[in-house]
């Protein structure tokens, strides 16, 4: 599914936290989103989770207006994993699994939750309370119930936060591999920059609502005459005039 | 209506209640000391007034549907809170479901959170104090009714606040009741109040469900226009509550509050 999004803005009161952003996500393409905290990337993705009504500006499902979507429709193909959002911490594993399948209507549910585990090792703590578990071993939950559905747009705010390098590695290269093998659009915020140069076709740097610069990692990191995106970051963060 | 969504978030709040013992004995312990405080109460006043002569039971299942009204507003508050407390609020809010299926399947598990814990102080309060609100015969089940559509409109009245409000809103959510229960006549005539009150309580449903109440208990007279209205201004409180949870969930929208409920 294609991603769009045009003139989009968010006022709350006389604050502007979005303010008129553009940008499009073919299908199969993953595109970061990075800024500094408080820039509106999760304002961002609140309006495209529905969560949040836009003040202006219009997104686009396949070229369609959400606001014209079934939202029930729309929402069954999307997904989101957020280490600061969680599942119930008293149920286990696959009562977290089977809930949000109900919820997301999957077919075949018992053969998906097998699959989803299988694929994310998480058989060896399927029935253990979720409040129980590891950080690294939550937010491969998280992730397993954001592919629940096996959405067709995937929206992942810091998927790896706070996760060793080895299981932030694994949830990379599956994330990786999950997406060219079914590919899915994927909008990724975070700020891990090798991790966004790994697996960013794309990226935006958001600042202060706006979008103030975009393209490849390469050619952003070219652009700005650094050697690597953290450095291009730095610098496009702490230059107060610099806009797109 | 999707049934199956409905199922699922049922299911979520049943297997919170299954996962732990000490949760179903906290549901049960609360009504089973009413039950004995009222009980102890009732047969006090029996001894003591010639209003109550040969009727201990009227304090005491005043006490016992007062407590299922509790039970199921509480309840439902609690559901919705668990999804704040647990910080699952944006995932529920993202999946494809419906408000009105929210909203059924609350209403539908928070009754079973209220049975697990009215039915033992209902059993209990037969053989300790010789009370059962069995003896108000098959009009208990409109009265039971009346209530629980009533309670569980507080809920939604209180978790439209949650939303509109943020977690701050919880106290509120254990004080709602404890606001209209003197209004309520719960335990006393209505003619109790001052007039310009009693016009108040006549809006509610709750004098008109606990006046019958007594109305049976006490005059062995059941008043089937009194039962219909209070089911009719039940539901129709139901239906506002209902149309607040919406507008309330519409205005979360447009604040960015839906977002950072729970985090």
């Amino acid at each position: 599914m294609k991603l769009e999004v045009k003139n989009l803005e968010k006022k709350f009161k006389d604050f502007t936290a979005v303010n008129n952003i553009n940008f499009l996500i073919n299908e199969g393409q993953t595109l970061g989103l990075l800024g500094p905290n408080g820039c509106g990337k999760t304002t961002t993705i609140g309006m495209l989770l529905g969560l949040i009504k836009p003040s202006n500006g219009q997104i686009f499902i396949d070229e369609k207006n959400f606001e014209n979507l079934n939202r029930e429709k729309v929402l069954s193909k999307i997904n989101f994993a957020s280490p600061y959002v969680e599942l119930p911490k008293k149920l286990t594993v696959r009562e977290n699994l089977e809930i949000y399948g109900r919820l997301y209507g999957v077919k075949d549910l018992k053969n998906r939750i097998f699959d989803i585990t299988d694929d994310l090792n998480l058989g060896s703590f399927i029935n253990k309370r979720t409040g129980e578990l590891s950080s690294g071993q939550k937010n491969r939950v998280s992730l397993a119930k954001s592919l629940i559905n096996k959405p067709k747009i995937l929206f992942l705010d810091e998927p790896t936060a706070s996760l060793d390098p080895d299981i932030g590695d694994f949830v990379r290269k599956y994330i990786e591999e999950y997406k060219s093998k079914n590919k899915i659009t994927i909008l990724l915020a975070s700020h891990n920059m090798k991790e966004v140069e790994r697996l960013c076709d794309q990226v935006i740097m958001m600042k202060e609502g706006k979008i103030v610069d975009r393209g490849t990692c390469q050619s952003l990191i070219e652009k700005h005459g650094r050697n690597n995106l953290e450095d291009t970051f730095l610098k496009i963060a702490r230059n107060k005039y610099e806009l797109e | 209506m999707n049934w199956n969504k409905v199922y699922g978030l049922s299911l979520r709040h049943f297997y919170l209640i299954k996962s732990s013992f000490p949760r179903i004995l906290d549901l049960i312990y609360w009504p089973s000391i009413q039950i004995f405080l009222w009980g102890f109460i009732s047969k006090f006043f029996t001894l003591s007034s010639t209003y109550y002569n040969n009727t201990v039971g009227v304090i005491l299942s005043a006490a016992i549907l007062y407590d299922f009204l509790f039970r199921s507003s509480i309840s439902y508050n609690m559901m919705f809170l668990e999804e704040i407390w647990s910080r699952n609020f944006t995932n529920l809010f993202i999946s494809p479901i419906k408000i009105k299926e929210i909203i059924a399947a609350l209403t539908l598990t928070a009754i079973l959170r209220t049975l697990i814990g009215t039915v033992p102080a209902v059993l209990l309060a037969i053989p300790l104090f010789g009370v059962s609100i069995f003896k108000i015969g098959l009009p208990l089940i409109s009265l039971l009714l009346s209530l629980y559509l009533f309670g569980i409109t507080l809920g939604l009245l209180v978790t439209s606040g949650l939303i509109r409000f943020g977690p701050s809103f919880e106290n509120i959510a254990w004080a709602s009741l404890f606001f209209l229960a003197p209004l309520g006549c719960i335990y006393y005539p209505i003619e109790i109040l001052p007039h310009w009150l009693q016009i108040i309580a006549k809006i509610l449903p709750l004098v008109h469900i606990f006046e019958e109440m007594r109305n049976i208990l006490i005059n062995d007279i059941i008043s089937y226009t009194q039962i219909l209205l209070a089911i009719t201004i039940s539901i129709f409180y139901f239906m506002l509550g209902v149309a607040v949870f919406y507008i309330s969930y519409a205005g979360a929208k447009i604040r960015g509050t839906l977002i950072n409920v729970g985090e």
